[in-house]
């Protein structure tokens, strides 16, 4: 099990002067559960966004499956089966829980007649389940918009995990939610990630979190990528202890 | 229209008439649009009732000679008119939409346009009207390039207004707390500006500039209750193609459509000078939408 | 089908015999409320703010005015050839204009067609061939004067209903859950997979093609086309669709066909005693009910009685 996923090979990405990330190559691979930490702005959401396109990138590669995708759009990355979540999180604010998960479901044929057609009834019982698993059942009929914010959280992770993707990119996941409800949602990753079979690269200043899932953790700091590793070994890393506490 | 086009060659000193009248009109067309750019990138709305703003200006200069004022006088009277229409419509409806989504506030400047054009009419009706300022005009070339002077004399005004309100922005403390205000509303609140009253002078102002604009579109050229749809759409062009924030390249592109419009207006006859700014305004706008999407797509 | 739709549908088919001397006005009631349903499509579904959606009316009357003149059939079928001729015409507008604007996000948007709208409407006031400034006469109906009304009356009904009832369809599919999702978050939407301008060109072809139909009609039905003032009239009926949809609530099936019923009732009963200040008014009443009033009389109904009022198009998985 180490066919590797997704690559991403020396990439760099600059905004006017600011160089956000710098020669950065990371690996993933198939069903493993990789970490992403590093300061605040050190550019880690960056590096998603590079990933599935929402920006060019200056330099380098990103390949998917063995398929180049540094040039293709967003929805077109998508379609591949690499999704992510956003650090601040983006539902459909104005149609319920259950609509939100109705148009995450992917199409089995993209043609003119699914996407016109009523929606199938055949659906609904597996995102009810969905919607359970991440523990939002009593409020599907509710609009999104007006859940909490954790609450928003999860069910943008429940519309991700619908969709079926193979790659899932979480930004900070355990931001805003309840530290109560925090093992939680350790225990959903893991389902997610062993039983669905999806891999998953997590962006995480928990790191109690991160290292009890993780089973890879790269590190950043000012762009640029500071160490690798399993858990331990960064755990016990010099230079990142210095990297977050601001040693010089 | 071929004809029109053919005469350009044969006699290149018209060229010369319209890039001179132009330029002229471009003025006019930088300082409506400089008020936009002062909303639009301090309030982040879109005021689609700006071209009103003109006309209205354009109409009290009329009043005033009805008075039996020198025309002059209108203009500082128009800017403190509009100063206080402005003042009024933030005070009223501005202030409500200021914080709302940007559709909420399209629509309620759309409202506040199509209120203003129709009042005017019911006022003083849909005629077009002009005023003569006596002062005569100028030929040059054997008569074949004319300028009037009173275009001149607006010209120079849009500029020097254009000036004190760039000077007002950079060095008064209320243009520093604008600029403050336009960069980060919650902090400018936080260090104790009152953003209200920021967005009240800012919007009052960007009425007032306009409506000394309006003065000196009445005088050397015409008004009717309904030009200021085009001057809005004329604004939004300039601003588009210069970028908010971005003086030099209001007044390049401000110069640079009254000439195109001026040239368009003499190839294609006047009756689709209006036609050609509008569609124009969409060549740029999906030009830019275009340059943006390949930014997205393409590595640079 | 529940009981209101069969009392509304009654209703409809009574109406030219109970109200005999309100008939065009009647007839006119069903082009508002298809101008109203067809610009909620994009503003109310979709969150794209037209200030143009005239445009499509306008082409639709041009096209089934000149069809009328030149095609040389008898009466009926150029007009109903007319009327459907004018709704592909305008739909082929819709694929080019839509791919040139609708990758602009929210205001470019609104302010291009604003400007797209005005365009038109200059053209066509400089064009020959559609008779310039001083515009078009269609053709005389051939039958007695009583006969036009009400067959204009049942002919305009039939449309609405086809627009009502396709309407009613796509906001239950997927595609009615995309353009919804459009509207909420498009970074999100195309995060997610959605080709967000191949909806977006869809949902104004759909737009398109009710109004360019109608618009043939409603060409007919006032019998004088002027290029300003009735084909790509900004300051009447494109504003109207707007000011309708966004009283009735914007966003909802029915909310754009009570707006248009409430706003044509007002208009005929009062609108004349304005005295020529209707413009005026117009333009007040939609300052007035953009700040006071945003969530129009469905939304308002909603939000006081969410049981009674929370219609099928929020909950597509418990409609049957």
């Amino acid at each position: 099990m180490s066919t590797v996923l997704l690559h991403v090979a020396s990439v760099s990405k600059s905004f006017g002067g600011v160089e956000a990330n710098r020669d950065i190559s990371l690996t993933v691979n198939e069903g493993s559960i990789v970490g992403l930490i590093g300061p605040n702005g050190s550019g880690k959401t960056t590096l998603f966004n590079s990933i599935v396109g929402y920006h060019p990138v200056d330099t380098g590669s990103i390949r998917f499956q063995n398929k180049e995708i540094t040039r293709l759009l967003v929805p077109d990355i998508a379609r591949l089966g690499l999704l992510r979540t956003f650090q601040q999180t983006r539902i459909y604010g104005k149609m319920s829980c259950i609509q939100n998960m109705q148009i995450s479901m992917p199409l089995e044929e993209h043609t003119l007649r699914s996407v016109f057609k009523a929606l199938p009834k055949k659906d609904m019982q597996e995102i009810e389940d969905m919607l359970a698993f991440v523990g939002l059942h009593s409020k599907r009929h509710l609009l999104a918009g007006d859940l909490s914010f954790g609450q928003q959280k999860l069910l943008e992770f429940a519309m991700a995990l619908i969709a079926g993707p193979k790659l899932l990119l979480l930004d900070e996941p355990t931001a805003g939610i309840n530290p109560t409800l925090i093992n939680g949602l350790i225990d959903r990753l893991k389902v997610a990630n062993q039983e669905l079979g999806i891999t998953l690269l997590i962006i995480e200043h928990n790191m109690r979190v991160m290292m009890n899932i993780t089973d890879h953790i790269y590190c950043l700091a000012h762009g640029t990528l500071l160490a690798e590793g399993s858990p331990e070994d960064i755990q016990n890393n010099q230079t990142v202890i210095d990297a977050y506490l601001g040693a010089h | 229209m071929f004809d029109n086009f053919m005469i350009l060659f044969d006699a290149p000193v018209f060229s010369i008439d319209l890039l001179v009248n132009g330029m002229l009109i471009g003025a006019i067309f930088v300082l409506a649009a400089y008020g936009m750019a002062l909303v639009w990138g301090v309030m982040n709305i879109i005021n689609v009732a700006q071209g009103e703003f003109v006309m209205l200006g354009g109409y009290v200069t009329l009043v005033v000679v009805k008075l039996g004022l020198n025309p002059l006088f209108g203009i500082p009277i128009s800017a403190l008119v509009l100063y206080a229409i402005g003042w009024l419509m933030y005070r009223s409806v501005i202030y409500r939409v200021v914080d709302r989504d940007v559709f909420t506030s399209l629509l309620a400047t759309f409202g506040i346009s199509i209120l203003l054009a129709q009042l005017t009419n019911q006022v003083f009706g849909a005629n077009v009207q002009t005023i003569d300022t006596g002062l005569g005009t100028w030929y040059f070339m054997n008569g074949d390039v004319t300028v009037a002077i009173i275009k001149v004399i607006a010209f120079v005004l849009a500029v020097f207004l254009g000036l004190v309100l760039w000077l007002f922005l950079k060095k008064s403390r209320t243009g520093q707390a604008i600029r403050a205000t336009s960069q980060n509303p919650r902090a400018a609140r936080i260090l104790g500006i009152d953003t209200h009253r920021i967005y009240a002078t800012t919007y009052s102002v960007s009425a007032a500039l306009c409506g000394a604009a309006g003065s000196l579109v009445v005088m050397a050229w015409a008004v009717h209750p309904y030009i200021g749809l085009p001057y809005t759409v004329r604004s939004f062009m300039v601003v588009i193609i210069a970028g908010l924030g971005n003086l030099p390249g209001v007044i390049m592109a401000g110069l640079g459509l009254g000439v195109a419009e001026n040239f368009a207006g003499f190839i294609l006859g006047t009756e689709f000078q209006i036609a050609f700014v509008f569609l124009l305004m969409i060549a740029v706008l999906v030009w830019r939408n275009f340059a943006l999407r390949r930014q997205r797509k393409y590595l640079k | 089908m529940k009981i209101y739709h069969y009392i509304i549908l009654l209703l409809a088919l009574a109406a030219p015999f109970l109200l005999p001397d309100y008939r065009t006005q009647l007839a006119f009631l069903w082009v508002m409320i298809i101008l109203a349903l067809s610009w909620d499509i994009l503003g109310g579904q979709m969150g794209y703010n037209s200030f143009g959606n005239i445009i499509f009316f306008g082409i639709g009357m041009y096209t089934c005015a000149v069809f009328q003149r030149d095609a040389g059939l008898s009466y009926y079928p150029a007009l109903l050839l007319g009327m459907g001729l004018g709704g592909i015409v305008a739909m082929l507008s819709a694929v080019i204009l839509g791919n040139a604007l609708l990758g602009m996000r929210g205001h470019y948007f609104s302010i291009g067609t604003l400007g797209l709208s005005i365009a038109a409407g200059e053209l066509a006031g400089g064009w020959d061939f559609i008779g310039a400034g001083s515009g078009m006469t269609t053709p005389m109906f051939p039958g007695a004067l009583g006969d036009r009304d009400i067959f204009f009356y049942f002919l305009f009904f039939a449309w609405t209903l086809v627009t009502f009832i396709t309407l009613r369809w796509l906001y239950r599919s997927r595609f009615g859950l995309a353009i919804n999702a459009i509207r909420d978050n498009e970074d999100k939407a195309e995060a997610m997979g959605i080709y967000t301008t191949r909806y977006k060109v869809v949902a104004w072809i759909i737009s398109a093609l009710f109004l360019g139909v109608i618009g043939g009609g409603a060409g007919n039905i006032i019998g004088f086309i002027d290029p300003k003032e009735v084909a790509f009239s900004g300051s009447t009926f494109g504003v109207w669709m707007i000011l309708m949809a966004i009283t009735g609530g914007k966003g909802t099936l029915w909310g754009p066909v009570i707006g248009a019923t409430v706003f044509h009732i007002t208009q005929e009963l009062f609108w004349t005693l304005l005295l020529g200040w209707q413009r005026v008014a117009l333009g007040l009443l939609i300052v007035l009910i953009v700040l006071f009033f945003p969530e129009g009389i469905l939304g308002w109904l909603r939000q006081r009685y969410p049981q009674r009022f929370a219609a099928n198009s929020i909950k597509p998985d418990q409609a049957s």
